[in-house]
């Protein structure tokens, strides 16, 4: 007889049966209709009707029949919380049971029992089952209280629960100390500031005698414990070491994995000259290997971690290529991993039996894993410079095969390695072109487009391949549209003869015919380029591009780093920050691995590879992933350094950042002169950028020319209101209706972006200054710091002989020039005065720091009064760093000259605050958005050398900012963030 | 840490069974699963850890049933899937088969073992023959008071109760060898490794210390006794009854068995070894026509030995159609609905080569859908012999009672995942 039968109940009247049968007084009846209550409850009926009647027969000593109604009360009780406490007092006595069994039991239900109103009435129960003679109630209830605690922490707080938590963990019995352990790194995971794992050495001690003896989960619980450990120096890490390599042997792939985590952490501290590091990196591999015959879903999550395990120390795998090899049965899922990692260990020493697999991989079925091949025969390619040549004639025997998918994958790749290696292979294009018509993937259309127009000359109908693609121009995708707008115009440029036609039909389809903004202004660019100064259009079109390099979806070091500390995590198996798995992502702590010992080992061994040095070197290779470092388009607007003020005549396309007076109205139009000086990254895309990932090359993107240009709105903001048809008389072009258009861009005309300048404020009342009343500000224009005032005439009689001096002052400034106030001032008179400031003054410091003591002259006395100016004054245009420098000089300066800041209230969006912020020469570095927060990379520099370092975090939707300043002379940070505040609430 | 609830699913993703440990993800979520499984099989994104919004699904799939662990935190993934593998081990021996009528058939059962299996996502008592002391099938037989937990479930030896008793005290060790091959199109070994085991039926009484002597290399190295042929092991994973800190010191393996049978320890070897039946295959295929099929089969053991029950199993197309076959020896039969043709040898000496000849008709309308090249795939088990040379020198038996045990060894080495690569 088995229980199936209790799910075929008849249908009429079930419940009312059923409590007829629960009140019955048979033991055996009950127990039956309590049976079939639960199978109910488990097709997902509900029973809850019956919660008064299930619960009478809680009272019982049938231990099968009392976990029966545990279990419907676990179900039910938070929908019938009043009726819950009706429970209380049955769990009580069964605390106190003289079978552990049923103690046990009845402490385990408890916790699951989420009601508040009946937590209170658990404490005593709970105190008592903690401190119960047999390990098995003692370890349900560790348990417990991370249960309480997840309902009332105060409660548990209150009730020193946590303290009889920890002295578990001296508990003699293992199974105890396991749960403990598990429970407080339960809590501690919530609660990330509690402190509540305090490890010491002594407590070190205890877990690692406990992980010789509990069972393989509680080995997991302690060693994931132990990765929360910093060891105070080398010979500690290393004794840990030693005592968890055992567990390397373990037949539990999770216990392996875990100790593999504690392992990568810890041998961080070693120095790496020591021999038992190397033992200890030679040790580390089979272990991996051999996680390659769990089950499959345990490879995947090896692998995904061994994936982060190469990147840290590519040494530990080296040698291991061969069991990443695919094997004809493995799910996809792992066949995509293991050629992810074979593209890392592929080598000089390998890439020949790489290539041989990925050549037969290329030729499977399963059209993902073979484009991935392809892919990675690209890849290889560009890693491995030996084995280019054969890559490429790899990639063209699979164009041979004519399979679809396989050449317009593989063209994809060979527009990188011509990328990587130009003018080596342009012999292949020939071949590439044979199979024009067969491609249909935007991606591909989009590379084969992007070669033709690059090597324009070489091939003889680059014209007429290019204008077959042109008859379908607007049912193309917006990659391929912008691809071949700036293939025709790279061809005109070479070709200008015979393709004028070509490169004004799309000219007029890309601006006219196109409502897709991205695609209109690039062609507008292009336009104006050609028409004004096809020299410098040749120059930026033509431009010789960067190569790009070959590692290119590297994790970002820190996160690495982070991820190291994670393993056997699903963040590391999605290769996601820890704290996307918080809601909210506060109070999340971030894990760092430890700095490694002694003073010799700062350098890291060259064979760690050049993502390795993250903790201690500024990382050779900033990492592509657009993620995270990336998105960097603001900077593009960046104007050239400029020291002094900058050339009055602003080119157009810098309006928008450089227009500080809202002066450069000229606009766009109207002025002739001069070529953009930035060049026009559509065919530029950043050095370090690297392309495989992402899978188009920047060039491709539409939003980064939408960078390029600084965004609509920066531009917009920037334009005066030019006049439409004067503007448009110096663009040569055959249409300009379309450009009306462009012109409306600016016409709303928004504020002049600049430096931030306070409202004048009354620094002189009359009544101290014998009737002169000055008001003034400061404000930076052009690169020059003025003190702008207003003198006015309060007095009855005329004033003249004005002069002005300054005391000295924190930063130097002094007048730079005489008071300029030629004509006498009359009573009841007005003038206002910008009097040009230098910062090359006696120094002194003040408090506070932006202190100004002035002296004012006129013909009846000296007058003497002190005002603060703005530091952002002080904010000179060349302040925005290099990356590295800030990666480094980040790093570089201690955490304790950190300052942290709220501006609350501010209604911006990060990209309106980065706008905002570099008119007053706060250069954004880089933006990197995490769970929906952007995190703004800033850099300034003030007039006299002081670099100060700031990250700004926004949230959207939440107005309140976190700045965070580093600075080498910490105190300007108070006066740095007034200036934030300031600015950007302006 | 780990799991916040546990589902059993039929294949429909209907809930059969399930429980929830923390509360902290709605059990509704579990709506999404099946869409969200059916997304990524068509996306060809298949993956065992998916997301709903916060939700992660971490799943794997047994018979007729999914296994599917949720969890909204950054949950230990590794432990979770080792978990639920465990959970399949569990409930395999107490219903012999796990499948969607066992859990229905036993749903009081199930639930009470998923309330002794975990705690709050923490794992906590997984071996099901202490779980089998106190939570049985005939519950309703047992006398309340004689319910407890078994000691077992919190000693330091939480894998044997004590009190065992046996008339006869003997241990029978099996050393499993499994040979793992690759083999390109072109003939070359593409990999190779040796995946051994050692599996123990214990039938001791008592609470039995043993050691087990090995010709493991280190081991000899290390006590300076080099006498015959020794193995270099890559790695070793133990049954958890194995105290591993007294190996990591002097490669002892002593350890207190669990009762009747487990596997104490599985090892890897990486030395190249010749594929023992070695496949030399052609396969002409003819457009619209026929395939032809020759293979030559060559043991390469040692004469004495004998490999049993071999079976080569050599992929044809789909839409093959009227075999015709001629072997040397045993018998190929077609197998339609796995596309393979099927050469069984009941018995293959070493040092033979035999050969075997297959033909098909092939549509001439063309199958338009593409297929995968499967590899040739072959099976056997060669009895009293392992590749590597492992042997067992000792098993040391040591009960506080005294009693004489006698250690049974049996060899033998099998196909693993024996692949060689066509050039079709």
């Amino acid at each position: 007889m088995t229980d199936s039968k209790y799910f075929t109940t008849t249908k009429k009247g079930e419940i009312f049966e059923l409590k007829a049968e629960l009140n019955s007084d048979k033991k055996e009846k009950k127990k039956e209709a309590v049976k079939k209550v639960i199978a109910s409850m488990t097709v997902g009926k509900d029973v809850s009707a019956l919660f008064p009647d299930v619960v009478n027969c809680m009272q019982t000593d049938n231990l099968e029949l009392k976990k029966l109604v545990y279990l419907y009360l676990m179900n039910y009780a938070k929908s019938q919380p009043d009726m819950a406490i009706m429970a209380v007092n049955t769990f009580v006595k069964d605390c106190e049971d003289p079978n552990p069994l049923i103690r046990a039991l009845a402490v385990r239900t408890m916790g699951c029992i989420r009601v508040d109103k009946i937590t209170e009435y658990l404490c005593e129960p709970l105190r008592k089952c903690l401190k119960d003679e047999d390990p098995y109630v003692r370890k349900t209830a560790a348990v417990c209280v991370a249960k309480l605690h997840d309902i009332n922490a105060q409660l548990v707080e209150d009730q020193g629960f946590l303290d009889t938590l920890k002295d578990l963990i001296s508990d003699s019995n293992p199974m105890v100390v396991a749960n403990a352990v598990a429970a407080l790194s339960e809590i501690a995971e919530s609660h990330p500031n509690s402190n509540l794992l305090d490890l010491n050495p002594q407590t070190i001690n205890k877990l690692l005698t406990a992980l010789n003896e509990c069972t393989e989960w509680g080995q997991i619980f302690i060693l994931d414990c132990l990765a929360n450990y910093t060891p105070r120096d080398d010979r500690e890490s290393q004794s840990i070491c030693e005592r968890v390599t055992p567990r390397l042997s373990h037949a539990n792939s999770a216990v392996v994995l875990s100790a593999v985590k504690v392992l990568m952490k810890f041998m961080e501290m070693l120095p790496k000259d020591l021999d038992y590091y190397g033992t200890l990196l030679k040790k580390l591999a089979p272990p991996l290997v051999t996680l390659l015959s769990a089950e499959p879903e345990l490879q995947y999550v090896a692998l995904r971690n061994i994936n982060l395990i190469v990147q840290r120390r590519p040494e530990i795998l080296k040698h291991e290529m061969k069991v990443f090899f695919v094997k004809y049965n493995d799910p996809i899922y792992v066949k995509l991993e293991k050629l992810d990692i074979m593209i890392r260990l592929a080598s000089q020493a390998n890439i020949a039996q790489v290539l041989a697999e990925l050549k037969e991989y290329a030729t499977e079925v399963d059209v993902d894993f073979v484009r991935k091949a392809v892919r990675a025969i690209g890849r290889c390619a560009i890693k491995v410079e030996q084995s280019a040549e054969r890559c490429v004639s790899t990639l063209l025997d699979l164009i041979q095969t004519k399979v679809n998918y396989v050449v317009q994958e593989a063209i994809v790749v060979i527009k990188d390695i011509f990328r990587k290696y130009p003018n080596k292979y342009e012999s292949v294009i020939a071949t590439l072109c044979e199979n024009l018509d067969s491609l249909d993937e935007p991606e591909a259309r989009a590379a084969m487009i992007w070669i033709v127009g690059e090597y324009a000359e070489r091939i003889d109908n680059a014209d007429e391949l290019l204008e077959s693609f042109l008859e379908g121009f607007h049912d193309e995708s917006t990659q391929v549209q912008l691809q071949l707008l700036t293939a025709i115009v790279k061809l005109f440029l070479k070709k200008p003869t015979e393709t004028q036609e070509l490169v004004q039909q799309v000219l007029s389809l890309a601006t006219q015919d196109s409502d897709n903004p991205d695609l209109r202004d690039r062609g507008y660019i292009y336009w104006r380029l050609l028409s004004t100064d096809p020299v410098a259009a040749k120059e930026v079109v033509l431009a010789e591009k960067p190569l790009i390099s070959e590692e290119t979806d590297l994790i970002e070091p820190t996160l690495l780093e982070e991820l190291i500390c994670h393993i056997g995590t699903l963040a590391s198996v999605y290769h996601k920050p820890p704290s996307a798995f918080v809601e909210g992502s506060r109070g999340v702590q971030h894990k760092r691995l430890p700095g490694s010992a002694g003073s010799g080992e700062s350098v890291e061994s060259p064979d760690t590879g050049s993502a390795a040095g993250a903790s201690d070197a500024p990382p050779a290779v900033i990492p592509s992933q657009g993620d995270l470092l990336g998105d960097l388009l603001n900077l593009d607007l960046t104007p050239p350094a400029t020291t002094g003020p900058p050339p009055p005549a602003t080119s157009g396309l810098q309006l928008g950042a450089m227009d500080l007076l809202g002066g450069g109205l000229d606009s766009l139009m109207g002025d002739e002169s001069e070529p953009p000086p930035i060049p026009l990254r559509t065919d530029t895309p950043q050095s370090p950028q690297v392309l495989h990932q992402s899978p188009s090359p920047p060039d491709y993107s539409p939003t980064e020319l939408g960078g390029d240009l600084g965004g609509s709105s920066a531009m917009g903001a920037g334009f005066g209101a030019p006049p439409p048809a004067a503007a448009a008389a110096p663009f040569s072009a055959p249409v300009s209706g379309g450009l009306d258009d462009l012109f409306d861009l600016g016409g709303g005309v928004g504020m002049p972006m600049g430096a931030y300048s306070p409202p004048k404020t009354v620094w002189l009342p009359a009544m101290k200054g014998k009737g002169l009343e000055i008001s003034g500000t400061f404000a930076r224009r052009a690169g020059v710091i003025q003190m702008e005032m207003t003198l006015t005439n309060k007095a009855m009689s005329v004033m003249t002989d004005f002069a002005i001096q300054f005391n000295r002052n924190s930063f130097g400034l002094a007048p730079a020039g005489p008071l300029q106030v030629l004509t006498p001032l009359s009573p009841n008179q007005s003038i206002e005065v910008a009097l040009p400031l230098s910062t090359v003054g006696p120094v002194m410091k003040m408090d506070p720091l932006n202190n100004l003591q002035v002296a004012v002259k006129n013909n009846i006395d000296v007058f003497y009064f002190s005002c603060q100016y703005p530091i952002s004054m002080l904010f000179v245009e060349d302040g925005k760093m290099e990356r590295q420098v800030f990666l480094a000089t980040w790093k570089d300066i201690p955490n304790d000259s950190e300052a942290q800041f709220q501006i609350a209230d501010c209604r911006l969006s990060s990209d309106a605050a980065s706008n905002k912020l570099q008119g007053s020469n706060i250069f954004t570095i880089a933006k990197r958005t995490v769970d929906g927060q952007d995190m703004l990379y800033q850099s300034t520099k003030l007039s006299n050398g002081i670099w100060v370092l700031a990250e700004l975090r926004v949230q959207t939707g939440n107005p309140n900012f976190t700045v965070c300043l580093k600075c080498r002379a910490p105190e300007v940070a108070q006066c740095v963030f007034q200036s934030y505040e300031a600015v950007l609430k302006n | 840490m780990s799991a916040s609830a546990i589902f059993v699913l039929d294949l429909k993703g209907k809930v059969l069974i399930c429980r929830n440990y923390k509360g902290d993800v709605d059990m509704a979520e579990i709506d999404h699963f099946m869409p969200l499984l059916m997304q990524h099989e068509e996306d060809g994104l298949l993956s065992p850890v998916m997301s709903h919004g916060n939700v992660h699904f971490m799943w794997i799939k047994h018979s007729n049933l999914y296994l599917v662990a949720t969890t909204n935190k950054n949950s230990n993934a590794s432990l979770v899937y080792s978990f639920l593998y465990k959970i399949v081990e569990v409930f395999t021996e107490y219903f012999k088969e796990l499948e969607e009528e066992s859990i229905q058939d036993n749903f009081v059962v199930v639930y009470e073992l998923l309330d002794e299996l975990m705690d709050f996502g923490f794992p906590q008592t997984t071996e099901s023959k202490i779980l089998q002391e106190y939570i049985t099938q005939e519950g309703a037989k047992l006398e309340v008071t004689k319910t407890k937990v078994p000691t077992t479930v919190t000693n330091a030896v939480s894998w044997r109760s004590e009190g065992i008793k046996y008339k006869k005290n003997e241990v029978f060790i099996d050393v499993i060898e499994s040979i793992n091959v690759l083999v390109n199109a072109n003939g070359s070994v593409m990999s190779s490794d040796i995946v051994g085991s050692i599996k123990l039926k214990t039938m001791l009484s008592g609470m039995p210390e043993l050691r087990l002597g090995l010709n493991d290399r280190v081991l000899f190295a290390l006590t300076g006794r080099d006498k015959g042929k020794t193995v270099v092991m890559e790695d070793v994973k133990f049954h958890q009854c194995v105290r591993l800190s007294r190996f990591e010191s002097d490669r002892t393996i002593s350890f207190i068995p669990p009762d009747g049978e487990s596997e104490l320890m599985s090892y890897r070897i990486n030395t190249h070894v010749k594929p023992l039946i070695w496949i030399e295959s052609v396969i002409e295929k003819f457009s619209h026509s026929r395939v032809e099929i020759m293979v030559k089969a060559k043991g390469q053991f040692k004469k004495q030995s004998v490999a049993n029950n071999v079976e080569v199993r050599v992929p044809v197309p789909s839409d093959a159609d009227s075999p015709k076959f001629k072997t040397s020896t045993g018998s190929a039969k077609y197998v339609p609905e796995k596309n393979l043709v099927v050469w069984t040898i009941k018995s293959f000496p070493g040092g033979k080569e035999f050969l075997m000849r297959a033909h098909f008709g092939l549509p001439s309308v063309e199958n338009d859908e593409a297929e995968g090249k499967p590899p040739i795939t072959v099976k056997f088990e060669i009895p009293y012999f392992t590749v590597s040379g492992i042997q067992v020198r000792y098993m040391k038996i040591i009960e506080k009672s005294g009693y004489q045990a006698l250690p049974w060894v049996r060899y033998i080495t099998q196909s693993g995942d024996y692949q060689l690569r066509t050039n079709v």
